[in-house]
């Protein structure tokens, strides 16, 4: 994923049992804060063609 | 490699004469210079018209899956990895098939002789070391060496790895290449680097799937790019479709991919997309210690689960 462009941090991957509501929290709190610093991701994004 | 072809003539006929095998897939000239083509002798007599040189970059074992006569099966080492794949992957049984192993010492790279000159190509001649390009106006000869493919240059796997027969001794591997310096030159940019690369790589795309048919891995009877219940990817030109494609394309052939060169070779705009496979073949190679088709005994890394597998990506 990496290698096709798409930023390190916006694709994570985590692997949390149902017990661990903390991990959870934390897991989630980190992730939204890396993809906010990284703002909207512009690679691999189709737009749509204009149709008249 | 010119001297091959008796061997391979002889044997041939051997095994359709035995009955050993109901034909033997090899290659004859094609209509223009240097492009070979597959074909399937079915009689002794067919076998006149087998070729053995330096354009048979075809991968022979795109042409076995889930064949159901006794084939004989000319083997590069590529091809020979290809079908160890295709016997791990029940696409084909070992005891159906009499592997006729060729020693290769790399096949040249079209592109990079017609580049070469100006005018048209009408014939091409060769010899052990060197190639002889003729045409309307200008005649002249090149190394061997200077116009191999690029997967051919960096081959370390030119003996068949599997074989029933040899039509020459095996010869010397190349042990001081360096495999994979394009692929770290990409690894080093930043994503956004990345990013232009392979849109400027893919922009001439055409989808015309020659490199997806041409690939043995690719034998899929569906493939997720035409589907279109469920349509995965779009099937126009749009960048980010063509880029998906590529991109799923490789990820389907990795840890299977024998970097035969067969998929590059058939692009019509000469795309290198075997930077994807490529990148795919080292990682396998760093993280599983694994390089595809070398023995049929051994799972592929992804179907086999292991403590020690990395798994540092996991938070
Ligand atoms: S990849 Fe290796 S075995 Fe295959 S054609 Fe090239 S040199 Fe020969
Ligand atoms: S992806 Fe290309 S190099 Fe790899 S096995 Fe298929 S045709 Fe050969
Ligand atoms: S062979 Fe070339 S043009 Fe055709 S789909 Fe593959 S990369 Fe695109």
């Amino acid at each position: 994923m990496e290698h096709m462009g798409i930023e390190p941090d916006r694709l994570q991957f985590s692997w949390v049992s149902s017990a661990e509501s903390t991990k959870f929290v934390k897991v989630v709190t980190e992730v939204t804060q890396a993809i906010k610093e990284l703002g909207p991701n512009q690679n691999l994004v189709k737009t749509m063609p204009e149709v008249a | 490699m010119l001297s091959y072809i008796d061997k391979i003539k002889e044997i041939s006929k051997r095994l359709l004469k035995e009955g050993q095998v109901d034909m033997v897939i090899g290659f004859r000239k094609g209509t223009l210079p240097m492009m070979n083509e597959p074909h399937f002798a079915r009689s002794p007599e067919a076998v006149e018209h087998f070729v053995w040189d330096s354009n048979c970059g075809i991968n022979l074992c795109n042409y076995l899956t889930s064949r159901t006569e006794k084939i004989g099966i000319l083997a590069k080492g590529c091809d020979s990895r290809n079908i160890v794949t295709h016997i791990i992957e029940n696409k084909i049984k070992r005891d159906q098939i009499v592997i006729i192993g060729v020693p290769c010492k790399g096949m040249i790279d079209r592109r990079k002789i017609s580049a070469m000159f100006a005018g048209e190509i009408g014939e091409v001649i060769e010899d052990d070391n060197t190639i002889t390009v003729k045409g309307k106006g200008f005649e002249k000869t090149i190394d061997k060496k200077d116009v191999l493919q690029q997967n051919c240059a960096l081959c370390i796997h030119r003996n068949p790895v599997i074989h029933d027969e040899m039509v020459a001794d095996a010869i010397e591997e190349q042990t001081d290449v360096d495999r994979y310096t394009d692929v770290r030159e990409i690894e080093a940019l930043s994503p956004q680097e990345k990013a232009t690369y392979f849109e400027k790589l893919l922009e001439p795309c055409i989808r015309c799937y020659a490199c997806r048919n041409a690939c043995p891995l690719c034998y899929c009877p569906t493939c997720f790019t035409d589907e279109s219940r469920p349509q995965w990817v779009g099937k126009g030109q749009d960048l980010t479709d063509v880029s998906t494609f590529h991109f799923l394309r490789a990820y389907h052939c990795a840890g299977r991919c024998t970097d035969c060169g067969a998929c590059e070779r058939s692009c019509p705009v000469g795309i290198n997309m075997r930077v994807f496979t490529k990148k795919l073949e080292k990682d396998c190679l760093e993280l599983f210690g694994w390089e595809a088709g070398l023995d049929p005994d051994v799972r592929p890394p992804l179907d086999t689960y292991k403590p020690g597998d990395p798994d540092d990506f996991i938070k």
